[in-house]
């Protein structure tokens, strides 16, 4: 007799976790501007991450003073870009 | 309990159906309730799911044999930890564990999405439950882990006395995380297609699972190593075995892919190649789950057959042409954004990389499949041994190492020959030295072995330079002292050198594998007490012969024969190890009290004496032809007596071989290094753990800052 009780009770749990969301009526996603500022601050965190590392490389000595000169330059470049582009969407 | 057991699987595929139909729906239609709902699914049926694999695992530590799955894994005297783990050792609880570690990963993965990659989320969601539904339909349909026998028996078949190994319990949750882990990747870049968003963010969403797969596929193949070379008694740790093979192809192309995904992150560049590396990745966990289940390959570790062959091609197929359809179809979106600037660079380093890798996958995908192949063209089933592994894969391996050594110490996009020549000077020198040594001390005799260790020695030389040069910049930067130089070296930059230890890690390993596999020796000698013989360096001598019985609840569980071992190395310490065999019974009554022992399963336990230098190894196997005649006798007396007189009997009978033991043969191995392959594997690990921590939010705000501060001052002046 417990089993049939317990499969009701998990039902009702499922069914009130998974139902939740729809319980406050249609609600439509706002994602084209929204994916379009995770896309731009991920390619910045990518960014920023290539411009630290390069800095490591050159520290490290796998890059001239004139190669990390000219690298970091044109990182930055990119990285402008993509804030410009951010603050653009705002 | 079986009863809601089985409840709540058809509730689990049932919300997975739902999940699939409303995220797809949802994201067709921009409804964010119903994507929202659809996560929620995944939650839920992780929820049920973790529901239950507990009702059965309570069925199995309350020996509840009405469970058929618990009367044929489990016994009342199995010990309460294999008990627990003995859920596994069966086709159903196994599939059960898949089920529940994708749904707990999927819920991991979704709730850290949940406000990221909205567009592609919904798609993933639906793909995670497409294998949620896929595995919730064999548990509903095909392999129960729910059934039920008529009449519960008295007591159970128990645990495959092989599987009594920790290792060998641990082995199958590490594969299944490591399968089902990376179906979260595999999932993303699906989604990522669809919606034909194919930048980086879906791999830096997913970037922590795929290594974490790496890790946990890595750890499930090395215990599988470890459990073969102590428990199998045939000596060995790797035996390119179909199912070894099977884990093996998903790590390789993922190690290619978490390699690969650097380049595309850093520069947009291999888009089609990742997206190519996760779907097959992917596929090959599936193949490789399906392969220890059908049974149309021999293998030691598989379920043996079964009728899951023909979901699993089903399933397999559709993941195959859809991945074909989805690369093919958005060829133009996966373009490049950057070519490789320079051969001489970090860029070069990893295609080179992933090409070794991709063609040792090809390589172990064709050697395991040429079984199925041959048979289909010739009507023959042909197996191709280790040596025709070992052909290919070993000067693959040389590649491999090398590069591992050159990747660290090279620039992105280009190096400078001068820069180059620096770099290296150290790690060549240390390569060489450690070849003249090999040479010197008349390694010479395996090229292959000598090469290995001078570029394991290389890759050695190149990580520990990064370190040291490193530690010196932030010296200088910081003033730091050394050691906390190095410590705040690494923590601020936890992936690259988490990465240089997973390639130390691995020079050890590979230097193990090759000195075990090249200057191994091996000897199978028939003894009796008092012989000796040698084997290495070492001197051994059968001291003394063991007999006994393991009675566990009353019930004599197994007998043991085995051998006391004295054993000298020349100039060196003398030891003593003690290797059984023990024999369990088989459930077959027709084979009398007695004999029945003789006929079931039965194990090793191996002497090892492991040292950071050698492996003393033995393996013992009595004649047991030569004590036929007594056990025939003793069966005859004892048939229809009660236990405790069989039991008796059994006791006496040790007693009596104890001193006039049968002969005996052993396996006695004497190999160099094996240690490192643990040692190094254990290495590789922390490492790729130190990859996969994640920096304190502080600690990453504070590494961004500097860069920020640039970009913000070229910003202002612009």
């Amino acid at each position: 007799m417990l089993a049939p009780i317990l499969v009701i009770c998990a039902l009702a749990i499922v069914v009130w976790v998974v139902g939740a969301p729809l319980r406050g009526g249609p609600r439509a996603a706002d994602e084209e501007v929204v994916a379009e500022r995770e896309r731009l601050e991920a390619a910045r965190e990518a960014k920023y991450r290539e411009i630290r590392e390069l800095e490591l490389d050159h520290r490290t000595g796998k890059l001239s003073d004139e190669d990390f000169r000219a690298l970091d330059r044109q990182l930055r470049g990119e990285a402008v870009v993509i804030q410009r582009e951010l603050d653009r969407l705002d | 309990m079986a009863v809601l057991g089985r409840a709540l699987i058809y509730l689990a595929l049932a919300v997975a159906v739902y999940g699939i139909v409303a995220a797809l729906v949802g994201a067709r239609r921009g409804r964010a309730d119903l994507v929202e709902s659809a996560r929620r699914s995944v939650y839920a049926l992780a929820g049920l799911t973790v529901a239950a694999f507990a009702i059965l695992e309570i069925a199995f530590l309350r020996s509840d044999f009405s469970f058929s799955v618990v009367a044929s894994h489990s016994s009342t005297t199995t010990p309460p930890f294999y008990q627990a783990t003995a859920a596994w050792s069966s086709q159903e609880g196994s599939l059960l564990l898949w089920l529940l570690m994708l749904s707990l990963w999927s819920s991991l993965v979704l709730f850290l999405t949940r406000r990221h990659l909205r567009d592609v989320v919904p798609y993933a969601t639906a793909v995670l439950l497409g294998f949620a539904a896929f595995f919730a339909a064999l548990l509903a349909f095909f392999e129960s882990p729910f059934a039920q026998v008529a009449v519960a028996p008295p007591e159970g078949a128990g645990l495959n006395p092989l599987l009594r190994h920790p290792s060998m319990m641990i082995h199958p949750p590490m594969l299944y995380s490591g399968y089902t882990l990376f179906a979260i990747p595999f999932a993303f870049g699906v989604a990522a297609l669809i919606r034909r968003r194919v930048d980086a963010d879906w791999i830096a969403a997913t970037r922590r699972f795929a290594l974490a797969a790496w890790l946990f596929l890595g750890a499930g193949i090395i215990l599988g190593a470890r459990w073969s070379y102590a428990e199998l008694g045939w000596g060995g740790y790797w035996a390119w075995d179909p199912v070894e093979n099977a884990s093996l192809l998903p790590w390789l192309t993922g190690t290619a892919f978490i390699h690969s995904i650097m380049l595309q992150e850093k520069r947009g560049m291999l888009k089609m190649w990742n997206a190519s590396l996760v779907l097959a990745t992917g596929t090959l966990c599936i193949l490789g789950t399906f392969l220890v289940r059908s049974g149309i390959l021999d293998s030691i570790h598989a379920f043996g057959a079964s009728t899951l062959g023909v979901p699993f091609i089903a399933l397999i197929a559709v993941m195959v042409a859809g991945s074909i359809a989805l690369v093919v179809s958005r060829r133009d979106a996966l373009r490049s954004e950057h070519r490789l600037d320079s051969l001489l660079s970090r860029e070069a380093m990893f295609v080179a990389n992933n090409l070794v890798l991709v063609g040792l996958a090809f390589v172990v995908f064709w050697g395991t499949f040429f079984p199925l192949i041959a048979e289909a063209l010739t009507g023959e089933r042909q197996t191709l041994g280790p040596p025709w592994f070992d052909r290919y894969t070993v000067p693959l391996a040389l590649v491999l190492v090398l590069l591992s050594g050159i990747g660290p110490v090279i620039a992105w996009r280009r190096a400078t020959w001068r820069n180059a020549r620096r770099a290296f000077l150290v790690p060549v020198a240390s390569g060489l030295v450690t070849a003249a040594a090999c040479l010197a001390f008349g390694l010479g005799e395996s090229p292959f072995s000598v090469v290995m260790f001078a570029l394991g020695a290389f890759v050695i030389g190149t990580v520990a330079q990064e370190f040291w040069r490193g530690a010196g910049a932030r010296r200088a930067m910081a003033g730091e002292a050394p050691p906390r130089a190095v410590v705040t070296l690494v923590r601020r930059n936890r992936r690259r050198y988490g990465g240089y230890i997973v390639h130390l890690g691995v020079a050890l390993l590979f230097m193990g594998v090759a000195a075990s596999s090249a200057f191994q020796d091996e000897r199978d000698v028939r003894m009796s007490p008092g012989d000796r013989t040698r084997i290495g360096d070492y001197t051994v001598t059968f001291a003394k012969s063991t007999a006994d019985i393991e009675l566990r609840g009353g019930r004599l569980e197994n007998i043991k024969f085995g051998a006391r071992l004295v054993v000298e190395r020349d100039g060196g310490e003398t030891f003593t190890t003690v290797t059984e065999r023990r024999y369990f019974p088989s459930m077959n009554p027709a084979l009398g009290p007695i004999g029945r022992f003789f006929e079931g399963e039965a194990t090793s336990e191996i002497g090892l004496q492991a040292g950071l230098l050698r492996d003393f190894w033995a393996a013992y196997q009595p004649d047991q032809e030569s004590i036929r005649a007594v056990v025939d006798r003793l069966d005859e007396r004892m048939e229809g007596k009660p236990a405790d007189q069989q039991v008796r009997a059994m006791a006496n009978l040790t007693a009596f071989l104890r001193d006039r033991p049968p002969p005996a043969t052993f396996r006695l191995i004497a190999s160099p290094l094996v240690s490192w392959i643990w040692i190094g594997s254990l290495v590789v690990f922390s490492g790729g753990l130190l990859a996969l921590w994640p920096a304190p939010d502080a600690a990453r705000r504070r590494a961004t800052a500097r860069a920020a501060a640039r970009v913000a001052q070229d910003l202002s002046r612009a």
